[in-house]
């Protein structure tokens, strides 16, 4: 695979298949974390960091185990399983080497292991590769990587929006929830806008 | 059959070799808890509240089995806790004079009155926005009741429009303080004699228009106080604390009745 087609798949992983936004993945910690700004890009780089980790792990586990043996349909079992052992096994190892950062991504990291962002990531980039063969390992951690970031850019924007949500004259039946809601949709309406862009961009 | 098995045999393989990394990484990367620590920490209060100048009861607790803080730090606790903490870091206890809150403002609704009807959010902060409040005197308590709300202990009370602390239940936490945008909350050891209930430093002409109890800075106080206490600042009387020898003087020669005995 060519640096331009890996760039692309980074690209539209973050603008045109935003897991959150047009996929609508991870809804529940996108409305839960995306209160403040400090607490949001903690929440995503998390994310990121594990979406990553266990795309490296799954893929091969799905390619030289299951595959091999046609038990395919054991993928959601089995990656749930990968990634909650990974997600401990990250905590741990944090836990002695970087304290700080342990601090800084505290609960987040447990927060992911049930995350379906993370696990949509796994298995999407999957059928990807199904659906053509030269999408390898190196363009599934790509797309994980930029499926990471596309959720930092959705939680941060959406951050912003909630603080000036704050201010706003909002109806007293609109407050709280519903207007959130409301304005998750429009943001995502907004990223309905990118679709084709990076095709267009790099052909 | 065999479909079912092997893919039994590899779940239950993948989820035993998960199991395994996790328990020796366990072992392996294991951080060493400071036992000392987690023994203080389940002994402090739990309220988290930073009167000990610490990031919360776990850095406090952290701090004193490294024997870099003092006992007694903790007003919420008091000389329970530091009794029960003692024995753990192998120290004698130190004795703690009990603290409490108190609201340097005797401005209730009959004393002083409003300048302004005030229709905005009911918090002393967002009033206090608005021109320094809406009351006459700038400087005394606002009385909606910020201090109250943030109280964990239920110990202050809004009472004729005026903040009182009740001291007996108040644990010294300091949390009113800090919220208490008029900055009129002080936290004093409870063997203090006597107190300065006002805060105003306006001329004393014009607090004797706007508050009937307010310091005029007479200095009647200044003159009659025979350790040397009592000064009087921008036109508001301040005791030192530490001079102070309790004969309540000041107390009696007050005209507008606001250095009262503390409790």
């Amino acid at each position: 695979m060519s640096i331009t087609q890996l760039v692309g798949i980074f690209l539209a992983a973050i603008l045109t298949e935003n897991y959150v936004l047009c996929k609508f993945f991870g809804i529940c910690p996108f409305l839960g974390v995306s209160k403040k700004l400090d607490t949001a890009l903690g929440m995503s780089g998390a994310v990121t960091f594990v979406m990553v980790l266990s795309t490296a792990a799954t893929w091969p586990v799905y390619t030289y185990i299951l595959v091999p043996n046609q038990l395919e349909y054991l993928q959601t079992l089995v990656f749930i399983l990968i990634i909650a052992g990974l997600v401990q096994l990250v905590e741990i190892i944090l836990k002695k080497y970087m304290p700080s950062l342990y601090n800084a991504l505290g609960i987040y990291l447990p927060l992911i292991t049930t995350n379906c962002a993370v696990l949509g990531v796994t298995m999407l980039v999957l059928d990807k590769g199904a659906e053509n063969p030269e999408f390898g390992y190196i363009a599934s951690l790509v797309n994980a990587f930029g499926a990471g970031i596309g959720f930092l850019v959705a939680m941060v924007m959406f951050a912003g929006v909630r603080e000036r949500l704050e201010a706003a004259d909002i109806p007293e039946s609109l407050k709280g929830l519903p207007i959130t809601l409301v304005s998750a949709s429009l943001v995502a309406c907004s990223f309905l806008g990118f679709n084709g862009i990076v095709d267009r961009l790099l052909s | 059959m065999t479909h079912i098995l092997i893919a039994v045999l590899i779940v239950i393989i993948i989820g035993i070799t998960a199991g395994l990394v996790l328990s020796a990484a366990s072992v392996i990367f294991a951080v060493p808890v400071d036992k000392k620590a987690v023994q203080i920490q389940e002994l402090l209060p739990g309220a988290n509240c930073g009167a000990c100048g610490f990031s919360g009861c776990s850095g406090y607790a952290a701090a004193l089995s490294k024997g870099e803080a003092k006992l007694g730090l903790c007003s919420v606790g008091g000389q329970a806790v530091v009794d029960s903490i003692a024995p753990i870091l192998g120290t004698e206890g130190t004795e703690v004079t009990p603290k409490t809150a108190y609201v340097r403002c005797s401005g209730n609704n009959e004393s002083t009155s409003k300048i302004a009807q005030y229709q905005g959010i009911r918090s002393c902060a967002a009033a206090k926005q608005l021109h320094g409040g809406m009351g006459k005197c700038t400087y005394g308590c606002i009385g909606f009741g910020d201090c109250a709300a943030v109280c964990e202990y239920d110990a202050i009370s809004i009472q004729n429009g005026l903040a009182v602390v009740n001291s007996d239940k108040c644990r010294a936490c300091g949390s009113c303080v800090k919220v208490c945008p008029q900055g009129i909350i002080d936290v004093q050891s409870k063997k203090t004699h006597a107190v300065v209930k006002c805060s105003n430093c306006d001329k004393g002409a014009y607090t004797k228009k706007i508050c009937k109890a307010g310091c005029i800075g007479c200095m009647k106080c200044m003159k009659v106080c025979e350790h040397g206490a009592i000064k009087i600042e921008n036109n508001l009387s301040r005791i030192d604390y530490d001079k102070c020898q309790g004969c309540m003087k000041c107390v009696e020669v007050c005209p507008q009745h606001i250095i009262q005995p503390f409790n």
